[in-house]
């Protein structure tokens, strides 16, 4: 597979499928692994990391589990390529910031990534689309115990996995659960959902993970707490919580669609119109207005495009993705034009 | 819309700065936010918070603390402070009395209850006598020597219940 392979490709995170996917948009589990006794990457030199991607990419190599994937190597990457798998979930935007020694595994299907040299030397990560942790965690799991019968994994039976930074340490798990909440936003009570959240140590971040702004009414609510649970307790005290946000914004559309429905029915449809008639568009009004699009598909007011319309429309509208698209580097302004461009020729097709 | 600091470039980053109780708004362009957000980490970073946490239980005792070094890695707990990440597996043993209650600060608990790595091709004792008592027993039974049979059943369900209770705890061996 070479990178480009990845465009002509639906993410299993964008599908649409999957239990609750008219609110839950994907579920991700992460765990952060190191090897024994060698310095974790913003403490070993160039040597030592080169030695860690050689014995991760060597070990995943020959994990079953990990038989159809690709290693791509930063340092073989542009920018915009970077960027690309950003946009995509396969990678961080920490990951990116510095190319030597660094790689990204990815499988066919983008449910499985390992990022090697991240800020710990394997950070493993798998997607599913909808409300699916516990799939996530078949699946993890299964990779987890076969990479530590080739990889010797820094341990201790009362710390669990050590880490680079504290906050990871025992499970080295982040289960996270990206949300779609637009009647919550619209009925102003997010922001009481949001305190509740981080009162039961919790954090709600943005689309793109950690120090991103929440935008279009997408949130990505993750566990804080690493040590002391085992990794289905806090899959199972993820779920209750999501379940519960679930619920809270079925009771919110309920509301809006028996008080407002004019109203709602207005701004959907002005959005849905805006959007296919276009010319300049930047990707936060696109990601705005696709957002109230979503929601109008899941409420049945808007009936010919589906979610994973919407879903490939998302990705493929972000900055990277656009100059993949065209094959060349665009300034914003020229983005703004293809991007308006891409979207009218999408929407009016249906 | 351009850069409140440069006045040259548009600003696409904006953003709300609270200050002594006063609520400011700056426009920035990718450029200057850049600069500015890594002034804000030296400010006050996370390595500050987890310096904090750790400092909070015995102030005094860490003064002497700061020179401890990791053997295996060569970080000291200085460096710790400043970066707040550690070195490598085995700093977790060289500065252990001062990361438990930091450890317990942030996540509640200093006890791993999850699942542990898996070793190719070294069971430990406790499987391999589990796997001697199997088939003794299925010789046992074919053999019809019933009352063995018993014998060895409850042995291997003495073994299967104590690593059944280890595993809750996490502390298999």
């Amino acid at each position: 597979m070479v990178l480009n392979d990845l465009l002509n490709h639906t993410s299993e995170w964008l599908k649409g499928t999957g239990p609750n996917s008219d609110i839950v948009i994907s579920s991700r589990i992460r765990f952060a692994r190191n090897l024994d006794k060698t310095p974790f990457p913003h403490w070993a030199d160039k040597k030592q990391s080169k030695n860690v991607l050689d014995t991760v990419v060597k070990g995943a190599g020959e994990c079953d589990y990990l038989k159809r994937t690709t290693v791509f190597e930063l340092v073989d990457m542009d920018n915009v390529d970077k960027q690309f798998l950003i946009e995509r979930h396969l990678m961080s935007y920490e990951h990116a910031q510095k190319n030597e020694s660094k790689a990204v595994i990815i499988d066919d299907e983008e449910i499985i990534a390992l990022m090697v040299n991240e800020e710990d030397h394997l950070r493993l990560q798998v997607m599913q689309s909808g409300f699916n942790l516990y799939e996530c965690w078949n699946i993890i799991n299964s990779i987890d115990d076969s990479l530590s019968k080739k990889l010797s994994y820094a341990f201790q039976p009362d710390w669990g996995y050590l880490t680079a930074c504290p906050t990871n340490t025992g499970t080295g798990m982040r289960g996270s659960v990206m949300l779609h909440l637009p009647a919550l936003v619209m009925a102003r009570q997010i922001n009481q959902v949001l305190a509740a959240i981080s009162k039961l140590s919790f954090t709600a971040r943005g689309l793109y993970g950690e120090g991103t702004q929440a935008m279009g009414n997408f949130f990505q609510v993750s566990n804080q707490v690493s040590l002391g649970h085992s990794e289905t307790e806090i899959i199972e005290n993820i779920n209750s919580l999501i379940r519960q946000i679930i619920e809270q914004e079925n009771q919110a559309r309920d509301v809006i669609l028996n008080q407002n429905k004019a109203l709602l029915e207005d701004k959907i449809n002005r959005s849905y119109g805006i959007l296919k008639s276009a010319h300049i568009i930047t990707s936060q009004e696109t990601t705005d207005l696709m957002s109230l699009v979503r929601l109008g598909c899941d409420m049945g007011i808007i009936r010919d495009i589906d979610r994973r319309t919407v879903n490939e429309l998302f990705i493929i509208t972000q900055p990277a993705h656009l100059q993949k698209i065209e094959g060349k580097k665009l300034s914003a302004q020229e983005r703004d034009l293809k991007r308006a461009e891409l979207i009218r020729n999408r929407l009016n097709k249906s | 819309m351009l850069c409140d600091n440069c006045k040259k470039n548009p600003a696409t980053v904006h953003l709300t700065e609270i200050v002594d109780e006063q609520m400011t708004e700056l426009h920035l362009c990718e450029e200057c936010a850049k600069k500015k957000s890594s002034q804000m980490e030296q400010q006050f970073g996370l390595s500050d918070l987890l310096a904090g946490l750790a400092d909070f239980e015995k102030p005094v005792e860490d003064k002497e603390a700061v020179s401890i070094q990791c053997p295996n890695c060569g970080l000291t707990y200085k460096d710790f402070k400043k970066i707040g990440r550690l070195g490598c597996s085995e700093c977790y043993d060289t500065f252990k009395k001062f990361l438990s209650p930091l450890l317990k600060r942030i996540h509640g608990s200093s006890a791993h209850c999850g699942k542990c790595p898996v070793k190719a091709g070294k069971p430990s004792k406790k499987e391999l006598d589990l796997v001697d008592l199997r088939l003794r027993l299925q010789k046992a039974v074919e053999a019809e020597e019933y009352e063995e049979a018993a014998k060895l059943r409850d042995r291997i369900k003495q073994i299967q219940d104590k690593k059944a209770q280890a595993e809750d705890k996490g502390l298999e061996s």
